[in-house]
């Protein structure tokens, strides 16, 4: 090629540089048709038609939580091997079975627990909703947990938990959830392998029996479906379901600020720093104004956070803050995962950043873009049939309906740049935080101990 | 059933501007977004030898400005619009996308075209985006178990020559010599609007939008289209055996690499292969998981793929369908190897059973009918296949093509996956961390 460009002639044109074209009309959508209703067994049913595509989605969630009050509780072990084990068959149906029945309708199950809930995620072609409800029926009524499986399954389990907590981000959540919650059952959101080793078939098959209740827990469909249709055979194949109310999570302890902890990890390239404080949940009126100041910190790419810590310093490839919600209210969590040796200084943009949040708040500007991008990201979120369905399913699981999200937009439109300099102040000051760094301590801890506000073991 | 494997028919309006920019225009009003991608005949394969990464630095590189957006801005007008936006880098191409409401579709238009037309290089930018993705690759490779394993991993074992065997993530020395100059001659060879498609779909008019399209990337000049290379080495002469150890690894993983066929001579055979990935690994049900997991319980995990990067019909020939298994210490590998062997002889000879080729068809549609429901996967499958395969309508056709894929054609892809034909990675746990 002759005559190459440098970088700076391939950068400007004759023409020079453009204006950029304003925004245009923005149609809007009807709500879709949609039933939402609580069966005689306590177990609420929301159907919704979203006929995009002929598939149907499906989500149940129960609540799971552990209110044996014990600290050597083995429930969350117990828990974790039956969401594992429940697809090894029913007294109908073989592993192989079950699996056969929904591939032949193009569908798949998958059961996953947490220390809030035991969630059920499944789709089907939209013809194929009586299969998939059959099956779903026959897991949550006569799963069998046979033996030999169920021994086989542990083993797994147990290679799969060592698999995971070798993953940084995993003990990070480990290490941050005690920080914050101490022995609280929230914490238990992996069991170790000895617990899992521990359970017995008796008492997984104990468990399901007891704990696995229609009450107080909601199934979502959403497709290419009649709703009240959908709730008919909802009923009709749940018809077996019944006896009482799901254990719903008690609420945490309350967070308390307090010093970062160093947690080693040797001979690790990079560092995980996780910094959390308490917050407000989606009914509280500061919301939609803690979610816009949220946003300007970290909660998306344009953020402070984002445009300080990656594309200024070049410290790390993402920076985050989000809100993490429970049934009870939310808390901050702020994160990020930079290379040892910037550990510090990255500790101190984070710091410098939440406290210029509470005190130099977001501009006008900042609000508005923050306000766009969650109605729009919103919005986007909700035009697939399985966004739609997970984000109902989450607004039910904490006793809201589709209304919310329907009218949040208003409530965000709705938000004054002062209410979010309120909330700025209000929950990100540096004070509030606690959290940890997972990092090389012989690496990480002189630069740590000097910025000082971080426990070093 | 038949009914559901077909995808709905969609309009899909192809054109060319002067300047050789390819356009596809698939009107969707099934929401009120819009989604717009730019599909650059460029990936990691094309990259100079010296400078491993560097199509994938370039793509970051494509964020930091254009003539009329300073660095950030780009993110912002996005954002600010409502959108979400990305790019990624694979073995035949790079693409940038966003996905917006409806409102946002001539905003989102000129975003794309300005960086076509003129990026901003800066050097500030270049280091500070080399910090940035050495991070990236921190995070993603060197600091977690089975980093790169087994894309960046295998290729150096099934494949000789660099750009198939070298690592597209780039090694630290070679991102930390990129220099300006190079990404100079990189955009001005590749990135030229007849290098590239471009792909608007969602809640469009497609005349309107043939309008916005003319008036945003129309005055892009006309550059020299590169000659694409040819990729093709010779398969493996034997089998090939590397080991490599993983120091974050807690259990020991193998992978075997084996070459599919070319997509563009043989598409049929190609898919048999996708499908006999998905009778092998996909589901409680299929061959490997009750095999390996259930009957002779020797993994962990196991899971086959056809494409090097996890999705079938992403990059041209030559591309890779890899067998991954994570398995216990006590575990022979042997054992392992010898079991999915047996399989596929056992495939090759009988074929599959048509209940089960029936349920893997089923289940493909079933995936294919989700991913089409999600704008940006849509798009982004539509313009990899007009732009990798020459078709985007191929993108909507899979489910029909899956299904009409024959047993003896999965019998004759088991029976092509040679063991004297393939690379075998083992992977041992360094137990450093």
């Amino acid at each position: 090629m002759t005559g190459r460009r440098s970088a700076e002639e391939i950068g400007s044109t004759p023409t020079g540089p453009r204006a950029l074209p304003p925004l245009g009309p923005q149609r809007s959508v009807p709500a879709p048709e949609e039933v939402d209703t609580v069966l005689g067994s306590g177990l609420r049913v929301v159907a919704v038609r979203r006929p995009d595509v002929p598939m149907v989605e499906l989500r149940l969630r129960v609540p799971f939580a552990d209110t044996s009050g014990r600290d050597d509780s083995a429930h969350a072990a117990v828990a974790e091997v039956l969401a594992t084990t429940i697809l090894s068959g029913t007294s109908s149906r073989s592993r192989v079975g079950i699996d056969d029945d929904l591939a032949g309708v193009g569908g798949e199950i998958g059961f996953s627990v947490d220390p809030e809930r035991l969630s059920v995620s499944g789709h089907a072609l939209a013809d194929g909703l009586d299969t998939l409800l059959d099956v779903l029926a026959d897991l949550v009524l006569a799963a069998t947990h046979p033996d030999d499986e169920l021994a086989r399954e542990r083993e797994r389990l147990v290679e799969r938990i060592e698999l995971a907590s070798a993953q940084p981000s995993v003990i990070a959540r480990r290490a941050l959830q005690e920080r914050r919650y101490g022995a609280h059952p929230v914490t238990r959101e992996m069991p170790r392998p000895e617990e899992v080793t521990a359970v017995t078939a008796d008492a997984v098959r104990s468990l399901q029996a007891s704990a696995l209740l229609p009450g107080g827990s909601v199934l979502v469909l959403v497709g290419d479906l009649d709703p009240a249709d959908a709730v008919a055979r909802v009923e009709k194949a749940l018809a077996g379901w019944s006896g009482g109310r799901a254990a719903p999570l008690p609420a945490l302890p309350e967070l308390r600020a307090r010093d970062l902890l160093l947690v080693d990890r040797p001979g690790a390239v990079q560092s995980q720093l996780r910094l959390s404080a308490p917050a407000v949940g989606r009914t509280d009126p500061r919301y939609p104004a803690l979610q816009l100041a949220n946003l300007a910190l970290g909660g998306y790419f344009s953020s402070r956070l984002v445009e300080n810590l990656r594309e200024d310093k070049g410290y790390t490839y993402h920076a985050s803050s989000s809100l993490e919600l429970d049934p009870h209210g939310a808390v901050l969590a702020v994160e990020t995962d930079v290379a040892s040796e910037v550990t510090g200084p990255a500790l101190l943009e984070a710091r410098y950043e939440l406290g210029r949040l509470a005190v130099v708040p977001p501009t006008e500007d900042e609000v508005e873009s923050a306000r766009r991008y969650l109605v729009g990201s919103l919005l986007i979120s909700m035009t697939t049939q399985a966004g739609y369905a997970s984000t109902v399913a989450a607004l039910a699981a904490h006793g809201l309906s589709s209304s919310w999200v329907r009218e949040h937009p208003a409530r965000l439109e709705a938000v004054t740049t002062d209410e979010v300099a309120a909330a700025a102040t209000e929950f990100f000051a540096p004070t509030r935080f606690t959290g940890v760094v997972v990092a090389d301590a012989a690496r990480t801890g002189p630069g740590l101990h000097a910025l000082g506000g971080v426990e070093i073991p | 059933m038949t009914s559901s494997v077909t995808a709905p028919a969609r309009g899909l309006h192809r054109r060319v501007l002067d300047n050789g920019l390819r356009v596809l225009l698939v009107p969707d009003a099934a929401a009120p977004v819009v989604g717009i991608a730019v599909h650059v005949d460029v990936g990691f394969r094309s990259e100079p030898e010296g400078r491993t990464g560097f199509a994938h630095l370039f793509e970051h590189l494509m964020f930091q400005g254009s003539e009329s957006l300073e660095k950030l801005a780009h993110f912002r007008h996005v954002q600010s619009s409502g959108g979400v936006f990305n790019g990624s880098t694979h073995q035949d191409y790079t693409n940038y996308f966003e996905v917006l409401p409806s409102a946002a579709l001539e905003r989102a238009l000129f975003l794309e075209a300005d960086r076509l037309r003129a990026p901003r290089l800066t050097h500030e930018n270049l280091r500070n985006q080399v910090d940035v993705v050495k991070e990236e690759i921190r995070l993603n490779v060197l600091n977690r178990p089975y980093g790169g394993f087994p894309w960046i991993l295998l290729p150096p074992v099934l494949y000789d020559t660099y750009p198939n065997a070298h690592n597209g993530y780039g090694d630290f020395t070679d991102l930390e010599q990129a220099s300006l100059d190079d990404a100079a001659a990189f955009f001005d060879a590749y990135y030229a609007p007849g290098n590239a498609v471009l792909t608007v779909v969602g809640d469009l008019d497609p005349d309107e939008t043939a309008a916005l399209v003319d008036k945003h990337f129309g005055d892009i000049p006309a550059r020299a289209v590169p000659t694409r290379p040819s990729f093709a080495e010779p398969p493996p002469d034997g089998e090939r055996r590397e080991s490599v150890v993983d120091a974050n690894a807690p259990l020991p993983a193998l992978a075997l690499g084996h070459r599919l066929p070319d997509p563009h001579a043989d598409l049929p055979g190609y898919l048999a292969h996708a499908v006999l990935a998905s009778l092998l690994t996909d589901g409680e049900a299929a061959r490997l998981t009750q095999r390996l997991v259930y009957g002779d319980e020797l993994v962990t995990d196991v899971s086959a793929s056809c494409g090097l990067m996890g999705a079938p019909l992403d990059a041209r020939d030559p591309d890779t369908f890899t067998v991954t298994a994570v398995y216990p210490g006590t575990v022979d590998p042997q054992r392992i190897i010898g079991a999915v062997d047996d399989e596929l002889a056992t495939l090759a000879a009988d074929g599959p059973d048509p209940d089960e080729l029936r349920r893997v068809t089923a289940r493909w549609a079933s995936s294919l009918h989700r991913e089409h429901d999600r704008l940006m996967s849509r798009m982004l499958a539509l313009g990899s296949a007009e732009l990798v395969q020459g078709r985007a309508e191929l993108a909507d056709e899979l489910p029909g093509l899956i299904a009409a894929v024959e047993p003896s054609a999965v019998a004759a892809a088991a029976g092509s996956l040679r063991p004297d034909q393939r690379a075998v990675l083992t992977v041992t746990p360094g137990g450093a961390a």
